[in-house]
């Protein structure tokens, strides 16, 4: 024994170029939420879309990447919480940010009896057995009169106009209320995003996340070390329903039109937010930030070929999962160690004494 | 009266449900992989035996035994050099890389064959019908099910009579040990989808000419077929056929109640099903 391995041990999270991000990142936010002085409103939309994907991937990247919960039908919640929202405002009357809040309480209710269901199919099971809820969910809703039936309806004009947000907004850039709708609307998107990747960020960093990771990694040995699998799964799921659904309420408030079959789009909801996690890489926050750049220059590169541009997404996709699982940022990451949100746990400090060969214990 | 007839008609289409359901039954028994993309590949099919009867004017039955072996090494070429390199111990690749190719095979036969909704012309057959007792059955239906059966006792000769049917077996058993007895995996597992792939042909035959079909309709089958094989349990065939016709009938009383329930009073037949017996009603493999 030497007292070189007596100085104690750390673990740490920290990583290579994580305390720098953290000063450019404030930087970036407080630059994004300037935006609005300096950008027009095509930008303005542009980037809504862009935050708003970036939510709805980061809630995914927490089921598939960080539960094991592979879910194809999250469709459900954006429909859902889209329509929750137009009830709200169109039945009740209510000012259509308070209804963004209770849309996304009424996913995550919608998910408790959904979790009932799907909890009873294992891995690939579950899949489909996600995609049945959401048909389940889009066909009950399409049979609803009151609002719209099968065809859909819109947002009244006098409850998106009359919001005393959207008035401060407006008086506050001196813009007309399309105008200020679409900064109020880019402002709660960043917002949500803000908020969704801090929340993933502490989860994971937290005693939950470190279980979460042991449940994905190794059910049973996780289990026989007292993590509660099922508890932990299932509280993820509640919460990506809440964070999915509040996306899709605040999507819709902007579209300000729905229809069931955009509001449960499979390919507008999921296979794009399966797409951009698989591509920037799954099972990390950095991946589906560097998802949703590359895919939305893909989007504006080939936005002139129709069911092309779906067909090469699909054909990149599979290339990424075959030949590099970790994704794009996997990649990176790899090679430089850079991490920007670290949440692995490393051993620091102490020193390890190269053990001699023939001594104690070999 | 009017409830025999409907409980027929769904008898009937469940024969449809079920030839969808065997082939993802037979890939979900030996490899536990949940192919998504089944259903395109169904559309696929169907799309394959249309420009066949088209162009070359041939006999839609004729047409489709002359796709099964194309399907086929489409099948087996799709499992050896794709999904094969999937299989791990995560259940992600293959699902992702399936759902990938789902998108892949719909926008592909979008760009092809436009948005159009076809039929393959199969004469007067389609509107034929003839008199089972007081009811009158259409003789497509009658014959959709019939194949069904075929196809599903046709499997279990393979499964229970043949040295590959035992391979399957063993490899569904324990991979491993199947290993070691001079089995291998990688072509048994292609040679398997190669067959779910002639059984895909069967069902887009009927699928093709009994209804319209376009190329975004492959997710809702692949559902349908799904729900069909959970409902019977997983690796029993005959259960297949009977969950096929659970659905089937599930919905034409739907639909006989309002037109506008027929899709989900399916889904709300296997969701019951789903609570009361979450392995199934005739459930024989475990996981």
């Amino acid at each position: 024994m030497t007292d070189a391995s007596l100085t104690p041990w750390k673990v740490e999270t920290r990583a290579k170029a994580s305390a720098t991000f953290a000063i450019v990142a404030a930087l970036i936010i407080l630059l994004a939420f300037a935006a609005p002085l300096f950008v027009s409103r095509s930008v303005l939309q542009d980037l809504f879309f862009i935050l708003t994907m970036l939510v709805l991937a980061q809630n995914w990247n927490l089921l598939a990447g960080y539960a094991g919960l592979v879910s194809v039908g999250q469709q459900a919640f954006v429909g859902f919480g889209a329509y929750a929202m137009f009830a709200l405002v169109i039945l009740a009357g209510l000012d259509p940010l308070a209804a963004i809040l209770l849309a996304g309480i009424a996913s995550s209710l919608l998910a408790v009896p959904t979790a009932f269901f799907l909890f009873r199919l294992q891995g690939a099971y579950f899949a489909i057995g996600s995609w049945v809820i959401a048909e389940v969910v889009r066909l009950a809703l399409a049979q609803l009169k009151m609002l719209g039936g099968g065809t859909g309806t819109s947002l009244p004009r006098e409850a998106t106009r009359d919001m005393p947000a959207l008035k401060l907004v407006g008086e506050l850039f001196g813009v007309k209320s399309s105008g200020a709708g679409d900064i109020l609307t880019y402002w709660l998107a960043l917002l949500l995003a803000i908020a969704t990747i801090g929340l993933v960020y502490r989860l994971l960093r937290s005693k939950q996340g470190l279980g979460l990771a042991a449940v994905r990694d190794n059910q049973e040995a996780a289990r026989s070390v007292g993590v509660d699998a099922r508890r932990m799964k299932t509280l993820v799921y509640l919460a990506a329903a809440f964070g999915t659904g509040l996306c899709g309420a605040l999507i819709y408030v902007q579209k300000a039109r729905i229809s069931p079959d955009a509001a449960f789009s499979v390919v507008d909801w999921t296979a794009y937010v399966i797409f951009i996690v698989v591509i920037g890489g799954i099972g990390t926050i950095e991946g589906p930030i560097v998802g949703v750049i590359v895919f939305y220059i893909l989007q504006n590169l080939l936005a002139d070929y129709g069911s092309w541009y779906l067909l090469i997404l699909g054909l990149i996709g599979i290339a990424i999962m075959l030949f590099a699982p970790r994704g794009l940022w996997g990649l990176f990451a790899e090679r430089t160690g850079i991490q920007l949100f670290p949440v692995r746990r490393r051993l620091t400090g102490g020193t390890v004494t190269p053990s001699k060969k023939g001594g104690p214990h070999g | 009266m009017m409830w025999i007839d409907t409980i027929v008609q769904g008898i009937l289409l469940g024969g449809l449900y079920a030839l969808f359901a065997a082939g993802l039954s037979l890939v979900f028994g030996i490899m536990r992989l949940v192919n998504l993309a089944h259903g395109d590949l169904i559309v696929l099919a169907a799309f394959l035996i249309l420009v066949m009867v088209s162009a070359l004017g041939l006999n839609p039955f004729v047409a489709a035994l002359v796709a099964m072996p194309l399907m086929f090494a489409i099948g087996w070429a799709l499992q050896f050099y794709l999904l094969n390199r999937t299989f791990g111990t995560d259940i992600l690749p293959p699902l992702l890389v399936t759902f990938g190719l789902s998108i892949v095979i719909q926008n592909g036969l979008l760009e092809g064959f436009t948005a159009d909704s076809r039929r393959i012309p199969v004469g007067g057959l389609d509107s034929a019908s003839v008199a089972l007792g007081p009811i009158n059955v259409g003789v497509m239906p009658l014959l959709t099910l019939a194949s069904a059966v075929a196809v599903i006792i046709g499997l279990n000769q393979l499964f229970y009579r043949t040295s590959l049917g035992r391979a399957f077996r063993a490899i569904s058993d324990d991979p491993v040990t199947a290993g070691l007895m001079g089995i291998r995996p990688k072509n048994i597992f292609a040679t398997a989808t190669g067959i779910a792939m002639v059984v895909v042909t069967i069902a887009a035959l009927y699928l093709g000419t009994r209804a319209n079909f376009d190329p975004t309709i492959g997710p809702a089958r692949l559902i349908y077929a799904f729900e069909a094989v959970i409902i019977g349990g997983l690796g029993s065939l005959w259960g297949t056929l009977f969950g096929g016709i659970v659905i089937g009938v599930a919905q034409t009383f739907g639909a006989a109640v309002n037109p506008e329930w027929q899709i989900l009073a399916g889904h709300l037949a296997f969701l019951l099903v789903l609570l009361l017996k979450p392995r199934g009603l005739f459930p024989r493999a475990v996981d």
